[in-house]
């Protein structure tokens, strides 16, 4: 499982925990989040995100 | 030679800010045709404002926080970029800007993503030069050269940009006071109790606070520290006093040009200005009254402009966008009213959820820590900013 970061304003998008409360399971791969996905803190969207390495 | 093979016009934008850079990512993207330039007065390396108020503890430099340099902004948008080149006049009848270097351009359109200034707060004392401010890279680069050999910091102001820098000084070891006039945090954003969660988690992480007194004055003393001075007769010793009182819209260009202005530069739900060639956007601009400083509505208005200016005219249309304060000792998302109503606090310590009401209606709410989760439960229930 990966993390990655909103290189807007920093935000994580953490693979193994999701984000259930916007429909996105837990274990839910970046490659299988919606393109119309954006970010909740500032609304950038999946194309301004990167991998973050931990 | 023939009006028809006369070289179209460029889509002029000075400033070179997330607004403008967003704007220039989405507007290339619809249309690859139209000359570009862009004029901006430092060097038009692009990075994300909010990243600076989070990047000292870690141990990130302002050259870190650059995402792309202006020699590939150039490339990767085929722009013409002018870097550390002010604007000193526009010229709306005759669209032509006149530049510090002697230079005049023609625009197409143009877009002003002019920033705002951060306000300076009146101060006296021997040791003015040792307050900072933080608007853009650049400052924060001289605040970091700055924080070398510093171990007391005095932060002025509650705001947003005062506690995060607090969180953020704190968590990386320096001391740190904070100075401000309000009585509680994040006053005007969230109620008194979620401004209290957030200081006594600030303390718990070694913040002192002096609210009520404003900071009069920074001397330099004999310890070779300086001395700061509060309107309540208290001093103490500091290293550096870091400035976040609040930033004002940068209007002085749109003003000398004639152009609508008020808190902002006015420009319609088109992100117009009162001149149908010229647009404003980011903190500088005032869309249908609102001044909105903060990145999600500069990124949703930037896309829709880009929109607009590729010949698709797109309004902004602002659904509840909520402000998110990132101090990891307490994390707040508030959405404040934009009317009156009464609060209501659920929780306890630092896990609050507030909700303002007016009669029935939800108009406002304010989450911390673990509560952060709920934000789009509340986010669902308020009304939007700017409908359509």
């Amino acid at each position: 499982m990966r993390k990655w970061q909103c290189i807007v304003c920093g935000f994580i998008y953490d693979e193994a925990e999701g984000l259930p409360e916007e429909g996105i399971a837990p274990g839910t791969a970046w490659e299988d989040v919606p393109d119309t996905w954006a970010c909740p803190d500032c609304g950038a969207t999946k194309d301004d995100f990167e991998m973050i390495v931990l | 030679m023939k009006a028809s093979s006369a070289p179209t016009p460029p889509l002029i934008v000075i400033g070179s800010g997330l607004a403008a850079y967003t704007l220039v990512r989405e507007w290339r993207k619809a249309d690859t045709e139209t000359p570009m330039v862009l004029i901006t007065a430092d060097d038009g390396a692009g990075y994300s404002k909010p990243m600076l108020s989070n990047a000292h503890s870690k141990g990130q430099s302002a050259d870190d926080l650059i995402q792309l340099t202006a020699e590939a902004v150039a490339e990767r948008y085929q722009a013409e970029v002018l870097t550390r080149t002010e604007v000193l006049h526009i010229d709306p009848t005759t669209r032509t800007l006149h530049l510090d270097n002697g230079s005049t351009l023609v625009w197409g359109q143009l877009v002003l993503a002019v920033g705002a200034e951060p306000i300076q707060a009146p101060l006296e004392g021997d040791a003015l030069n040792r307050v900072f401010s933080v608007n853009d890279r650049l400052d924060f680069a001289r605040l970091q050269s700055e924080l070398q050999g510093a171990r007391q910091v005095t932060i002025m102001g509650a705001g947003l940009i005062g506690c995060e820098f607090a969180n953020d000084l704190v968590s990386a070891g320096f001391e740190v006071d904070l100075v401000a006039p309000s009585e509680t945090l994040l006053s005007g954003l969230v109620p008194a109790e979620v401004g209290d969660a957030l200081k006594q988690a600030l303390m718990d992480a070694g913040v002192k606070f002096h609210l009520g007194p404003l900071l009069s004055r920074v001397d330099r003393s004999q310890s070779g520290k300086l001395q700061v001075s509060l309107t309540n007769g208290q001093k103490f010793a500091t290293d550096l006093v870091l400035s976040a009182v609040g930033l004002l819209p940068r209007l002085d260009l749109a003003r000398k040009a004639g152009l609508a202005v008020n808190r902002g530069i006015q420009v319609n739900k088109y992100l117009q200005t009162s001149d149908p060639s010229i647009y404003a956007l980011g903190d500088c601009a005032e869309v249908e009254g609102l001044v909105l400083m903060y990145v999600m509505p500069l990124m949703n208005a930037a896309r829709a402009l880009a929109k607009t200016l590729a010949g698709e005219p797109t309004a902004v249309q602002w659904p509840a966008m909520p402000v998110t304060v990132k101090t990891p000792a307490c994390p707040v998302i508030a959405y404040p009213p934009r009317s009156t109503g009464a609060w209501q606090i659920d929780g306890s310590g630092a896990n609050l959820a507030a909700v303002c009401r007016e009669g029935e209606s939800i108009v406002g709410f304010a989450l911390t820590g673990e509560r952060i989760k709920e934000r789009n439960t509340w986010l669902k229930a308020v009304p939007p900013l700017l409908a359509s």
